[in-house]
């Protein structure tokens, strides 16, 4: 115990032992203390759990983005968060144009597969031309040169979106049909949350069949594994690449769709950026480079921050628990990194990928 | 004449013609003079919100701003006057590059600004130490007229004010709520934000002192979209009146969420004035009907002229209620300058910058549009200039959410009403 590889005591190992005990124990006590409290009932349980999910779903689908590309390019594509916004802004006014006909609430559901596919061609637009205008030509470049484009195309985006549509905040129109909640004994879950998470289910499945069961999910696993090797078998890399980055780019779209039904407030041209860090830390806590992993991520991470916040701090007698919600999950990706590195779903890396 | 005389002559007359205008009048302020070259113009700063989530009340305030000078044609002591308008956010950083870019400009002679409590945090040090003045219109955080540093006050010398203290804000909201609403209990929920704690707190205080019960002052994140936590929590307390004088759009997640979260059917919202604007009832929808929100309140004859040349200036309403504080402080700062200004054979302009600080300070029963100005030196209030009477408490209804319709109807005027009037609560 708390030695290292060589045998010798290391104080490195000691301490993060004793981190992982201490942050287990304060999980434990918090949590022990807020249940056996019973201040909150089980249908409020039941309810942040629900509001959890359904976060978690839209952090899911902006994870399946970060995820796909790094499979395939090992590279973190930072402006993944404002492809996101891309979509959901653009929707915005197909969403205002849809509710001044009246045709929103006549045709819910074709409004919103239009409003979808809309929000999912322009981020796909968005990612694609981000892939080959900034990426592409530094293919092969030191893994940092990459890294520093996408944060310089994110606030590229950023700006360029401000001075398309302004920098005021808008909203969402409401749609009837997602109002209302279903009641099930004493718990009442919302409509728009049961929508939102059947949805990012539907597409998250989608994406998988289309991964696992389709010629070029086959050339994209193939181009993830070994591009060299991918080119000899004669798949085209630039294609497939360009193709990885539509595909996030459609599911950030369309995730934007469903937060702008789910949450119709705030969006502005700033509004992909914390959703952004979110959903990389879901992919990274699912594994980075997995796709269930960051399905799960996205999952695991929008329900500990709904629940976290009144089930751990608050037990701990911890003031303005509320507040410290993103360290209770940034924590938890804490946590999980030091019982599991790989995240929760990850494989080990070989040296050469990792 | 000599040679020599000849050209010490010349020399005079050459370094006659160089001399900066002015140079006839010594300026004698310990911190210093703005010089005003005949023919140039009186430079006038401002640090409002140009972009940004509340970029409203930067438009609102620039309104007021720009009415009052062309009340005065531009033009001050036959001098056309310049506005030099800079972006101060609603952040400290903003602030705090807004101040530095007027502090830089040696022709300013003060500025209108900030809009929120948290640049203006940003913006006090700068303007302070190089002299210069700002006059707010819309910053409402006590700790801003608070002198004791120590204590978590912000006031520094040549800060001043023309909208009222979040004391008084926080003091008036907590009377509305115990006397009107007849509540008994209160939670307060703010984002960290100077403006938003401190009217948080003092609401807090008052409503304690009235006998109130203080159940739960909790804290959200700027940037949350998910409020269902903090809901819930509020849920477990269920309080009568939940304080939650947040900016947008946590203020418009805050009160479409709660429509949610069973245990809060019966619970009244009231928000601040960062809430006061057009925008929030339309970005909120059906759950901002009902919702109280305080916010400034002018009335009068010469206010009603100031709104119908708004609209002919601009061709809508303003967008918020600080226009009218903006038009005060923009008089206050042009009259501060005729009166300490002084003026040469050439028309050139020496303004003493101490001298300003001093002229403003010492405004007595201006009467102002929002009422009568009076600044004060006495902290918790120093620079305190607003009488604090233009407030009322409004309740948005559904014209406001869909019909454009602004602003909400008035439920309580604190200038007029009475608490002892106060009938069974109007809920």
């Amino acid at each position: 115990m708390f030695r290292n590889k060589s045998g010798e005591f290391s104080w490195v190992d000691f301490t993060i032992d004793v981190l992982r005990v201490l942050i287990v124990l304060a999980v434990v006590v918090g949590a022990w203390n807020t249940l056996s409290s019973g201040r909150i009932s089980l249908a409020q349980w039941v309810n942040l759990l629900a509001a959890g999910l359904s976060q978690g779903s839209i952090y899911a689908l902006i994870a399946l983005g970060y995820t796909l590309v790094y499979g395939i390019l090992l590279m973190i594509n930072f402006a993944h968060g404002e492809v996101f916004m891309a979509g959901a802004f653009s929707a915005f006014f197909l969403a205002e144009a849809l509710n001044r006909t009246g045709f929103l609430n006549e045709q819910p559901l074709l409004s919103i597969l239009l409003m979808f596919m809309f929000a999912g061609l322009i981020s796909m637009t968005v990612a694609v031309l981000v892939e080959r205008i900034a990426y592409r030509p530094l293919r092969g470049s030191p893994r940092l040169v990459p890294l520093i484009t996408a944060i310089g195309a994110s606030f590229f985006l950023q700006y360029a979106f401000r001075g398309l549509y302004g920098s005021n905040f808008k909203a969402y129109p409401q749609v009837r049909a997602l109002q209302g909640a279903v009641q099930i004994g004493d718990i009442s879950i919302p409509v728009a949350q049961i929508f939102v998470f059947c949805s990012a289910l539907v597409l998250m499945f989608g994406l998988h069949w289309l991964v696992e069961r389709t010629r070029i999910g086959k050339a994209m696993r193939a181009v993830s594994e070994n591009k060299e090797v991918a080119r000899l078998m004669g798949i085209d890399i630039d294609w497939v690449i360009l193709f990885t980055f539509g595909v996030g780019g459609f599911l950030a779209g369309a995730a934007g769709v469903i937060n702008g039904l789910f949450r119709p407030q705030g969006v502005n041209f700033y509004m992909g950026f914390i959703p952004g860090i979110k959903a990389f830390t879901a992919a990274v806590l699912g594994g980075i480079g997995n796709i269930p992993g960051a399905m799960l991520g996205g999952l695991f991470l929008g329900v500990i921050e709904a629940i976290g916040p009144n089930l751990v701090l608050a037990g701990l007698g911890i003031p303005g628990a509320n507040q410290l919600k993103d360290v209770i999950a940034f924590t938890m990706l804490v946590l999980v990194l030091i019982f599991r590195p790989q995240g929760i779903l990850g494989e080990r890396l070989s040296e050469t990928k990792a | 004449m000599t040679k020599v005389s000849l050209i010490i002559l010349i020399l005079a007359l050459m370094l006659g013609i160089a001399a900066p205008a002015g140079a006839d009048m010594a300026c004698e302020d310990p911190l210093g003079c703005v010089e005003v070259p005949p023919g140039d113009p009186v430079a006038v700063g401002a640090m409002l919100v140009v972009s940004g989530a509340v970029n409203y009340l930067g438009e609102d305030t620039l309104g007021g701003v720009e009415l009052a000078l062309l009340d005065r044609e531009y033009t001050l002591l036959n001098h056309e006057i310049e506005l030099v308008l800079e972006d101060s956010l609603c952040t400290a950083e903003g602030g705090q590059t807004a101040a530095q870019r007027l502090a830089a400009d040696p022709t300013i002679v003060g500025a209108i600004g900030t809009n929120c409590s948290s640049a203006a945090q940003g913006a006090i040090p700068i303007i302070s130490e190089s002299g210069l003045l700002m006059i707010a219109p819309s910053n409402t955080s006590p700790s801003l007229t608070n002198a004791d540093i120590v204590g978590g006050g912000s006031h520094l010398p040549g800060y001043f004010r023309t909208s009222q203290n979040g004391l008084i804000e926080g003091m008036r909201t907590a009377e509305f709520a115990k006397h009107v609403l007849k509540a008994e209990t209160l939670a307060t929920i703010h984002d960290g934000d100077p403006y938003t704690a401190g009217l948080s707190q003092a609401v807090a205080n008052t409503f304690a002192e009235l006998a109130g019960g203080v159940i739960f002052q909790g804290a959200v994140n700027k940037g949350d979209t998910d409020m269902s936590s903090i809901l819930t929590e509020l849920a477990v307390h269920q309080p009568d009146v939940i304080y939650v004088p947040l900016f947008e759009p946590e203020a418009n997640f805050f009160a479409a969420q709660m429509a949610y979260i069973a245990g809060l059917e019966d619970t009244i919202i009231i928000g601040g004035a960062a809430s006061f604007s057009s925008g929030f009832p339309e970005n909120t929808g059906e759950a901002a009907i009902g919702i109280y929100v305080s916010g400034p309140l002018v009335s009068g004859d010469a206010y009603d002229r100031l709104l119908a040349q708004w609209l002919d200036e601009y061709g809508s309403d303003p967008p918020s209620g600080y226009h009218a504080h903006a038009y005060d402080a923009t008089n206050l700062l042009l009259n501060a300058v005729e009166a300490v200004a002084l003026v040469d054979e050439d028309g050139s302009l020496l303004i003493g910058r101490q001298a300003m600080r001093d002229a403003i300070a010492a405004t007595q029963d201006y009467p102002g549009l929002t009422g009568r100005l009076t600044c004060r030196e006495d902290s918790p209030f120093a620079g305190d200039c607003s009488p604090g009477t233009a407030l009322a408490m409004f309740q948005i209804t559904a014209a406001e959410v869909y019909d454009d319709h602004w602003p909400p109807p008035v439920v309580w005027n604190f200038a007029t009403d009475s608490f002892e009037d106060a009938g069974p609560a109007r809920a």
